[in-house]
This record gives structure tokens, sequence and C-alpha cells, in this order.
């Protein structure tokens, strides 16, 4: 079956732009014209948060966004409908990222199914355990045709990154810090070797390196030794201020891909 | 029936280590390694000489006449309230901090809810000339001052938690990412039996000293070990937890866990997490979780901050699940008199936490012959503010 993020995959080698934001932020109803706006600026995959009371793996400015947004009254459901309006218009793949609760909440199964019917193409679980996945859910996520995207950082072990490998769809995430999410400068030397460790382990799955990316230098860095990188809460602090997204997106976009 | 934890830290459906990938090699080194070390007999023999010169163990057994009279039974109060420190949770600390020496661990974070938890982390860590830094949120900073300066005055670094409502929940959510931040040379010592596994078999070990002496001193005062109930509140439940830990297999004992009830269960501002729970996820374990239909973490209310979470530990989710412990509750206005009753017949004022414990037993019909244990969790001292401004005694 064709999925949005394996043929990306396919087509595009290197500098694979991955954009997170969290929905209903800033405002309740900005989810969908961010999406076409990041789309139409050049963004390979959009990445939506599904926003949570207790986000442990985020640095402030997520946490905050997060606040926002639940504030707004966002919840999943009509996160489900706005997925829908913005693949009647996109393309582009589309990702959402949450920490488990509110999904276990609507339901791990009805989720998977209303998320590939609404137009998503893969889910990043981040605290969903490797083998809960491999022996409940696996199966639900093939059927639907999801690509499902577990997250490695830099103590996680060559086996399990293996493992993770093994079952992994679409792509890897490694975190390239042992950190929450944010900028944190230049990556170090420990960093680029981590990165240099996993590209030489010839794994099945192309990876994005993600946390701390946020602007050109970080983000073509990480592209030389993954098949790109994810920005996250550099684009939260862009749309946090933001009095105009349209062009604020584009110079964004165009900014992080050096054109 | 199975009280203990499976091989992969499951309580029945409860439990289990949910976390991202920057937590999993904290997890797993605790995992691979803390049966090993705690089971050691060098361990063991420092371990419980310091819960013996240092804490003050074994606490007493106290038979409590006066109370005893007033609800026609025999009624024991096992004095966890005596510890070093105030409170039962120096067990948990003495323990977690000899585990992370063993580990080779420099430094040491714990979140606190109501500063006990902290304190008793503080005071290991002055003891042991380790590094310590606790979070407190900063609403609780402001409402558990004397906690804060008693961790200040140890040493320890107390750093504000300015997420979410301030309050516990977010206190342990910064100590996550703080431990995310520091993977290699920081051991977190979580205060209850919560969290990813093996945190609530850890925690729940530790404690387990409480029921382990209960069993020894009743066997000295009536000639066996087996009271008729045992009574022990639960905010996250490591007092519970310690109090029924050597009972779970003798099925005729009866189990009585006290959650907080606060304004009443149905009121809105409460604690009572099965009354009110469902299975969800959050700080690292599947348990009973207060939330919205969506799925957000309610923050739950108590008069007594060491009751106000959000969640269970998942061995008392699996025990409420499969009916070997009762889970019964207590208002606010229950729990402050039951504690200015029992200061008044037997000289104890026990902390508010505690006294959910006491209040809860005129809910109950006991035999003249029936014996009680009451685990006094810890003193009331902490809590004269909350007494004082109470005032009806």
């Amino acid at each position: 079956m064709k999925n949005r993020i394996t043929d990306l995959f396919r087509s595009k080698k290197g500098e694979v732009l991955s954009v997170f934001y969290t929905a209903g932020f800033p405002s309740l109803n900005d989810t969908v014209p961010i999406a076409l706006n990041l789309e139409k600026a050049g963004a390979d995959i959009i990445e939506i948060g599904i926003p949570f009371s207790d986000p442990v793996a985020d640095g402030p400015t997520i946490q905050q966004s997060n606040k926002t947004a639940l504030d707004n009254g966002m919840n999943l459901r009509l996160l489900i409908e706005q997925v829908k309006e913005i693949r009647k218009q996109a393309k582009v793949p589309i990702i959402l990222m949450g920490y488990l609760n509110p999904v276990m909440q609507y339901g791990v199964k009805e989720f998977v199914k209303d998320a590939a019917l609404a137009g998503v193409d893969g889910l990043i679980i981040p605290d969903m355990p490797l083998y809960e996945y491999e022996e409940q859910y696996k199966d639900l996520f093939r059927a639907a045709n999801l690509c499902n995207t577990f997250l490695i950082s830099p103590t996680t072990s060559e086996d399990r990154i293996r493992r993770i490998d093994a079952v992994s769809d679409g792509f890897i995430y490694a975190v390239s810090a042992s950190s929450t999410t944010g900028a944190k400068g230049d990556f170090t030397s420990e960093q680029v070797d981590y990165f240099r460790r996993l590209q030489g382990m010839q794994l099945n799955n192309p990876f994005l390196i993600g946390f701390g990316i946020s602007d050109r230098s970080t983000f073509s860095k990480a592209s030389t030794y993954g098949a790109g990188a994810i920005v996250g809460s550099a684009f939260i602090n862009l749309l946090k201020e933001s009095k105009d997204q349209k062009k604020d997106i584009e110079v964004f976009v165009k900014n992080l891909k050096g054109n | 029936m199975n009280y203990t934890v499976d091989a992969r830290g499951y309580y029945g459906k409860f439990g289990g280590a949910y976390i991202p990938e920057m937590l999993y090699p904290n997890v797993e080194e605790l995992r691979n390694n803390y049966l090993r070390i705690i089971q050691g007999e060098e361990f063991q023999k420092e371990f419980h000489g310091l819960l013996k010169d240092y804490v003050g163990r074994p606490t007493p057994l106290y038979y409590a006449k006066r109370l005893s009279e007033k609800y026609k039974a025999q009624i024991y109060l096992k004095r966890e309230d005596l510890c070093h420190t105030g409170a039962h949770k120096v067990n948990n600390t003495i323990g977690q901090i000899l585990l992370a020496k063993q580990l080779g661990k420099q430094k040491i974070i714990a979140e606190t809810g109501a500063g006990q938890h902290g304190v008793a982390t503080a005071t290991v860590c002055a003891l042991m000339g380790m590094e310590c830094v606790v979070y407190m949120g900063k609403v609780d900073m402001e409402r558990q001052r004397p906690n804060v300066e008693r961790m200040r005055i140890l040493g320890a670094t107390v750093v504000p938690a300015v997420s979410g409502n301030m309050t516990l929940k977010d206190a342990t959510n910064e100590a996550m990412r703080h431990w995310i931040n520091h993977p290699t040379d920081t051991h977190y010592i979580i205060g209850s039996v919560v969290g990813p596994h093996p945190y609530p078999d850890m925690v729940a070990r530790f404690q387990s000293v409480i029921s382990d002496e209960i069993k020894k001193q009743l066997t000295e005062a009536q000639g066996n070990p087996f009271p008729d109930y045992v009574f022990a509140c639960v905010g996250g439940g490591s007092n519970a937890a310690g109090a029924f830990y050597h009972f779970l297999e003798d099925e005729h004992v009866n189990l009585v866990a006290v959650e907080a009830a606060g304004k009443g269960v149905d009121s809105g501002e409460s604690a009572a997490t099965t009354a009110l729970g469902k299975p969800g996820v959050l700080h690292g374990s599947k348990t009973l979780l207060m939330q919205t239909d969506d799925g957000q973490v309610i923050e739950p209310y108590s008069i007594s901050a060491g009751l106000d979470y959000p969640g269970i530990g998942p061995i008392h989710a699996h025990l409420f699940d499969v009916g070997r412990v009762k889970f019964v509750s207590a208002t606010d206005d229950e729990a402050m008199n039951a504690g200015i009753a029992l200061s008044r017949l037997e000289g104890i004022i026990p902390a508010i936490e505690s006294a959910h414990a006491v209040a809860v037993l005129s809910q109950f019909e006991f035999d003249a012959d029936d014996v009680v244990i009451i685990n006094l969790s810890g003193r009331g001292d902490k809590d004269l503010e909350t007494y004082i401004r109470w005032g009806k005694y």
C-alpha cells in the first residue's frame, strides 16, 4: 500500500524538513492554515502535536503551547476534523505526535482507524512501550497503512536501535541529545559522533534528527548525517510572535532550507 | 491471587514503564540492578542498620486504649509518625540513596508536594554527602514554607515548578525532565509507589518494613501476627503499600485504603482516585487516574497536601481492581475532626494525611475483639498552620 511518508523518503534523498507545531496553537483554528502554509512554503512533512496536560519530554516552549492549546479548547476529536480539512487541500505527509494518555482515552484502535481515514500518514507516541506496540498495535497500524515512528537517543543501545529499526515504518526519530525539546545552540562533538554512529549502522529506515534544530546551520548539519531533520520549538516560538503567519512561515522555511 | 509485580512491571493490567526513549536507559539501569543490589547482604545490613540507629526503628505498635473504647475494638497505632523527619517517607529515601550510591550516582533529585518526601530526601543526602535538588510546585512552596526552609537548612536546592498548576504533579514532571537532561550522574528518588517500573515495586519493598514490624509486634502482643483490619491513607500510596505488603497473601486480613474526598467525592474538589478515576497513563505507569474524557489529567484537591495526587500507585489500582483492598474516603471535615479527636483521646497530633485513616473508623462495625491497625504515617507538626486555620478545637 502507498503511504505518503514512505513515498517521500523513496523520492527525496537528503534535507527532508519536518516541521512540528501544536494543534490549536496559538489559536484553536490555526491548525489548518499553518499546515497549508507550511506545505506551500516547502516543508516536506507536517508533524502536528496533540496537546497534553503533562508533557514530560518537552521543554518550556512546547509545554506552554500545550497549555495554551488546551485552554483554547483543543482536543483529539477536533484535531481529526482539522486534519480532514487539511487533507482536502494538501498532499504533504501528515504525522500526529502526542503522549499516550489522550490516545488511550480515545481508544487506540478507534484512533488509528479515524486518523487514517482523515488522511494521517503516521503517528509518534513517545511514551508507548516498544513491546506494547509490537504485541498489541503493530498489525493494527499496518492494516490502517499508518507509519509508526519511534524515538532513539544518544543513550539508546545498538541492540535496541536494531530492534526499533525492525518494527519501524517510514523513519526513525533520532533525538539529538539526552534532553527535553528546545534549542541548545551548535552540536557538540559527542552529538556528531552519535550521528556518525547511526549513519554507520546501515539501518533499514532513514532517520530524521530532532530536538535542538533551530536554524539553517543546525538543519543542514543534521541533514549531512540523517535524511533530514525536525524543527519544533523554534517554529512554535515563531508562531507565538507572528503577526502574519503566511509570510513568516514562508521566510522561516526558506531560511531553514537555505534558499 | 498474585499481588506481586510481574517481570515487566505489571500488577494485573496496571504498571509497566510508559516513558519516552530518553528515560529508557536510566530506568533500564535501575530495573536490571535493583533486586540484585537491595537483596544483597551488605545492602540489607546497612539499610536496616540505618533504619534502626538513624530513623529510630522499629517504630512502636501502640495500643490506643481510649480510641479502642470509643470504637469498641482493639485498636493499635503503628507509629510511623515517630520516624526521624516525622513520617514514613524516610524508609524509602534511605533505601534509594544506598541504591544510588551502589549505582555510582553523584547527584539526587526528588519531587515533593507537602515537602515531607523532600525533607526526607534532603536529610539522607546530607547524611551521605550527596548533592540534592528538590522540585516543588511554586504554589506548594508558598503553602509549606517551613518545609522549604528545612530542606534548605539541610543543604538542598529547592527549585520551584512553575508549569501547570504548580503543585505535586507538576513538580514530578519537572523532576522527570531534569532526569532526561541528566541521564548518567543523577538518581531520581521518587517518593511514592508511582512512576515507571521498577519504582512502584522498589518503593513498596522499602516501605514493607512497616508491615514486617507489625507482624512481629502483634505476635508479641497477642501470640499471632494477624490483625482483622489494617487502615492506611492513600495519596500515591507508599505508606499503605508498606502497611499492607506482608498481609496481601493473608486474605482473612481486611485491608482498607482511605482516599481524600476533599470537599466531597462529587464536589469537583476531591482526590478520591478510585471513585473518580479511569485507567490512564501518567508519570510512567498505567494506573487509575483522575482525568477528563479527553485524557487530560485533572488537578485533585484535598486539605492535605500529601494526598492531592491525581493517580494512585499501580499496585493499588490492581488491589482495588481485584477487590483485595477496600477503598473508602474521608472528607476534609471528617479528617480534621478525626485529627482533633486523636489529639484529645491519645495525646497524638497526627498529620492530616494520617487523620484520614482515623476518620473512617466510624464507617465500620467492628466486633469488640477485632484487632485494628491504623498506620499513623506522619505527625502533625507540619500541619499546625492548617489546624490553626481550621480553628474548631
